[in-house]
């Protein structure tokens, strides 16, 4: 059991797949200017990891190490279609909004890193969880950036305003830089710092 | 006609850079800008299989999976519309490229070969290659525009990573908060060079 909730709980602070492992950073940064965006690539993320996990794991013994890399990134791209066919018939005013960013999930390198790193020596089922371990772990800071971002550059959270704007008749003037690229990654400097302040252990030697 | 491929190639460069805009392929972008000399190294390979890479999933897309492309093939298979499956080809083109690129640099060019080294096998899941060719579907690009957009997404990306690996090299003499030291400090960097990278926007030939 306790073997179960490490595998769940590790990847969220101790081992996280951003701050950490430098992984996965590729598609993420560009959708957290609003949190619904955020949320959504976030559960998107989540379902492919977990069920990509899950395959992986369970084809490992069938699956020859020369090709494993092929085979593995068919699975993947398989499942984000299928994640992509879904946004579109169900969310599709969010899936115009992600753009290729969805399409890109297949290129996000915790997936692979999982497939390759956990799913291909263990079991279906601890795979499973290790893949939604990771998938929250990636979710929590995609969403706390995409809260920083919302609030100070627009004054809403989900769309509902929190802090109203001068523009509107209210006393929040809004800072402009937070929608804009840049402040994605002072975002999430600044949060690797205060994680590292933390867990003294991830501080880099070099 | 010219002056329309110089715009587009200046804007796949330096207004809407791949790494710094779109924040594409960060993970080799991050981990492979320790030195100068890697950082070249992998730049020239991601311009190299972008340039080939984006023309050729053009040409996937055109003739074989866009609504009615098939046509050419029989007329009866003009009804069948097989974009879904854009994700899987691209990947695999890209894969499959990949792999012949390798092989072709080992077999006719070894110190080019070697010199690229393991990067190679890396590009096969560089996200600003999968997305340079999604880019290239959203935008409908023609056939010689994705290959001036391959082109110069490749130049941009590379012109990045070669200039953070420069940062970098020069930060390890610096002296910053344990914390920060490493991976922090290298996405505000990252930070103030979109921010510098954006004073191309609006820029037009």
């Amino acid at each position: 059991m306790a073997k179960t909730r490490d595998a769940l709980i590790d990847p969220l602070f101790n081992n996280n797949p951003i701050a950490l492992q430098v992984l996965g950073i590729c598609s993420a940064l560009a959708v957290t200017t609003r949190m619904d965006t955020a949320l959504v690539m976030s559960a998107a993320v989540v379902v492919v990891t977990m069920s990509s996990n899950f395959f992986v794991s369970a084809l490992r013994n069938q699956i020859p190490t020369s090709i494993r890399i092929i085979v593995q990134l068919t699975i993947i791209a398989s499942l984000v279609i299928v994640v992509d066919q879904v946004l579109k018939a169900y969310l599709f005013e969010l899936s115009k909004q992600l753009t290729v960013f969805v399409g890109l999930i297949i290129t996000n390198c915790i997936i692979m890193g999982r497939a390759e790193a956990y799913a291909m020596q263990n079991p279906p089922g601890m795979s499973l969880i290790d893949g939604l371990g990771n998938g929250l772990g990636y979710g929590a800071i995609l969403m706390i950036t995409a809260f920083v971002r919302e609030l100070l550059g627009s004054g809403t959270v989900f769309g509902t305003t929190v802090l109203p704007l001068a523009s509107e008749a209210g006393w929040y003037a809004p800072n402009g830089l937070m929608v804009l690229s840049p402040a994605a990654f002072f975002i999430i400097g600044f949060l690797i710092w205060a994680l590292r302040s933390w867990k003294t252990d991830q501080v880099e030697a070099d | 006609m010219l002056e329309h491929y110089l715009s587009l190639a200046v804007k796949a460069i330096f207004v809407e850079n791949m790494a710094l805009a779109f924040f594409l392929g960060m993970c080799s972008f991050l981990a492979v800008s320790r030195q100068v000399s890697t950082a070249i190294g992998l730049g020239g390979a991601v311009i190299f299989v972008l340039t080939i890479t984006v023309p050729m999933n053009n040409l996937i897309y055109a003739h074989l999976l866009s609504p009615g492309a098939m046509g050419w093939l029989h007329p009866s298979l003009a009804a069948y519309d097989l974009s879904f499956l854009g994700f899987l080809s691209y990947i695999g083109t890209i894969a499959a490229m990949v792999q012949i690129v390798e092989m072709v640099l080992d077999r006719f060019a070894p110190p080019l070969h070697a010199a690229l080294g393991i990067f190679l096998p890396l590009i096969a899941v560089n996200c600003a290659i999968l997305g340079a060719s999604l880019f290239m579907v959203e935008r409908s690009y023609t056939l010689a525009e994705s290959a001036v957009f391959g082109l110069g997404s490749g130049i941009g990306w590379a012109l990045a990573v070669i200039a953070l690996a420069g940062i970098r090299e020069r930060l390890r003499y610096s002296n910053p908060p344990e914390g920060l030291r490493g991976l922090g400090l290298t996405f505000m960097l990252v930070g103030l060079m979109a921010l510098g990278f954006m004073a191309f926007a609006g820029v037009q030939l």
